[in-house]
């Protein structure tokens, strides 16, 4: 059995390794957790043939540096504009990976061709950050484990990243299930303002900065669930955009929910980034998921076309038509 | 029922404006009906204290398919499953309990009459939130009942005992709380090999029982 060995150099911090998510636990506490984001995340594992449901280390905007001390295997990279570029290569003994932030995005997924041995929780690696539980943090010193490491140079080449979303197209809401905890114009002022993303964003979400949304009886409501993409609000007036490690209730009332499909684009933005909100009716929200899904199938199926095959189409046309060129001679 | 779409994956039944017992079992007897249903695209129930989610796929049906198929079902409280009682082994050392002197001193009572009071409950498994296997549990006595701390504090080791109001928890990971620590518990929530860890069902009851701090071992 093959076996790659990759030391941990430096990695910043909210490094974890994640598979597609844990799902059907939330009545005990436990949200999905899995990607940020999480088209880059199935992207990755499409372009190194990996099952769709395999781990991956999920970086963030701190970096992560790996050398390889033994064994070779062939990795994915897949993140927003993260530096290097989406591409699949193979590290080899002695080889450094560099993973950093490049020109938009805030997670990038490093997927390797084996098996990433790291413990699960609930038949799942995903990493629940706040308890630990899965997979686990990533950290500088760690070694990390390849089994059934392969070098598979079929997929090796640069694929495309999908564009930079557009920052100044709203992101889309449902309207609060709670109208009444806020005052009137809460909604108006929360879906006609700009807010800006503050450092305070981690896998549990993110909190803006912008004009406050007003409670209308602070904190009196009981405990209700709360699903990705919630937006709920303290007692300060402050907006939060709960993502992939989000409580499963909580006692803040929520003024609108994020469609899970636009949580991976919330994700990949910045601290200091705008963003502003749209709300949309249920029936819009299904059509959009599913449109969303479609684009996603499409975008995979590219990602999935072996590189090498691309070369060797060009290599045999050209034997082609040099039989040819030769035959008319 | 009031039905509230959330999102593109979920609906929202909200059965009351306010917790109490009576609103809890009909919700238990929804989440109960639901799961007996099968209701196509379903993928998840979360039960909570007035209302309850249903989550599903949005690729395979839609809010309208799943609201009427929720409010179709007839759930019927009185056949509702049995609550499972649980007992927790509790230690009430002092060295262990940073909070027990100040909360008898709140409520006006001897720190035994707090064990007691504590003791004496049966507490109802009414929601998990927070974190993986963090059960919240109501049912407290009045005479224990505090709010909580103006302030969290810092490092409160997993195991603890917490309480505020009429509610109390087993804490499952050490982490900051502005709730009152009067006990200690081996009781692990969450037994980590079972396929299906999380020993509370929501709807079941939790007793307490005094150990020693030898029975507890820390």
């Amino acid at each position: 059995m093959a076996v790659a060995v990759l030391k941990v150099v430096a990695a910043g911090p909210l490094i974890t390794v994640q598979d597609a998510g844990r799902f059907g636990h939330m009545r005990y506490g436990v949200p999905a957790s899995g990607p940020m984001d999480r088209l880059a995340f199935a992207a990755a594992q499409v372009m190194i043939a990996n099952r769709a449901d395999a781990a991956a280390i999920e970086v963030s905007l701190g970096g992560l540096v790996l050398e390889c001390v033994e064994g070779e295997v062939s990795y994915a990279q897949a993140g927003g504009g993260f530096a290097g570029g989406w591409h699949v290569a193979t590290l080899r003994a002695g080889d450094r990976l560099r993973v950093q932030a490049g020109t938009w995005g805030s997670w990038c997924y490093l997927a390797f061709a084996g098996d990433l041995a790291r413990p699960k929780w609930l038949d799942s690696f995903a990493t629940h950050a706040i308890s630990g539980l899965g997979g686990g943090a990533v950290r500088t010193g760690d070694v990390l484990r390849i089994e059934n490491a392969e070098v598979r140079s079929a997929r090796e080449g640069s694929y495309d990243a999908p564009p930079q979303p557009d920052q100044a197209t709203p992101v889309l809401v449902t309207p609060s299930p709670q109208g009444r905890h806020f005052a009137d114009d809460a909604a108006d002022v929360f879906l006609g303002s700009t807010y800006e993303l503050t450092d305070a964003f981690d896998r549990m979400g993110v909190r803006l900065d912008g004009p406050s949304v007003v409670l209308n009886e602070a904190l009196g409501i009981p405990s209700e669930p709360i699903v990705r993409g919630s937006v709920q609000v303290a007692g300060d007036g402050v907006p939060t955009v709960l993502l992939a490690d989000h409580q499963t209730t909580g006692g803040y009332p929520k003024i609108a929910t994020v469609l899970s499909c636009e949580t991976d684009r919330v994700a990949q933005m910045r601290s200091g980034a705008q963003i502003s909100f749209q709300t949309v009716t249920p029936e819009e929200a299904v059509i959009h998921a599913r449109t969303v899904a479609e684009a996603r199938v499409s975008f995979l199926d590219v990602c999935a076309a072996p590189r090498a095959s691309l070369d060797e189409k060009l290599m045999q046309m050209n034997l082609i038509s040099g039989a040819v060129a030769g035959s008319e001679n | 029922m009031k039905a509230t779409s959330v999102g593109e994956g979920a609906v929202l039944f909200q059965l009351a404006e306010v917790a109490d017992e009576r609103t809890h079992a009909a919700i238990c007897a929804l989440d109960e009906a639901i799961a007996a249903a099968d209701i196509k695209g379903v993928v998840e129930v979360v039960p909570a204290l007035i209302n309850l989610l249903v989550a599903f796929d949005p690729i395979q049906t839609d809010h309208g398919a799943v609201t009427a198929a929720v409010q179709a079902l007839k759930p019927d409280v009185a056949a509702s499953r049995t609550p499972q009682v649980h007992r927790v082994p509790v230690c009430y050392d002092p060295e262990l309990c940073p909070d027990l002197l100040e909360v008898a001193r709140l409520t006006n009572q001897s720190v035994e009459a707090v064990i007691a009071a504590h003791l004496g409950s049966e507490m109802r498994v009414e929601m998990y939130g927070f974190s993986p296997g963090y059960a919240y549990l109501r049912g407290l006595p009045q005479s224990i009942h505090l709010p909580r701390k103006p302030a969290a504090v810092r490092d409160i080791p997993k195991g603890s005992i917490i309480i505020s109001g009429a509610q109390s928890l087993i804490t499952t990971l050490t982490m900051p709380t502005g709730w009152w620590v009067i006990g200690r518990s081996g009781f692990d929530v969450i037994e980590s090999d079972a396929p299906d860890p999380f020993v509370f069902k929501v709807g079941d009851r939790v007793v307490y029982e005094r150990i020693s701090r030898a029975e507890l071992g820390v």
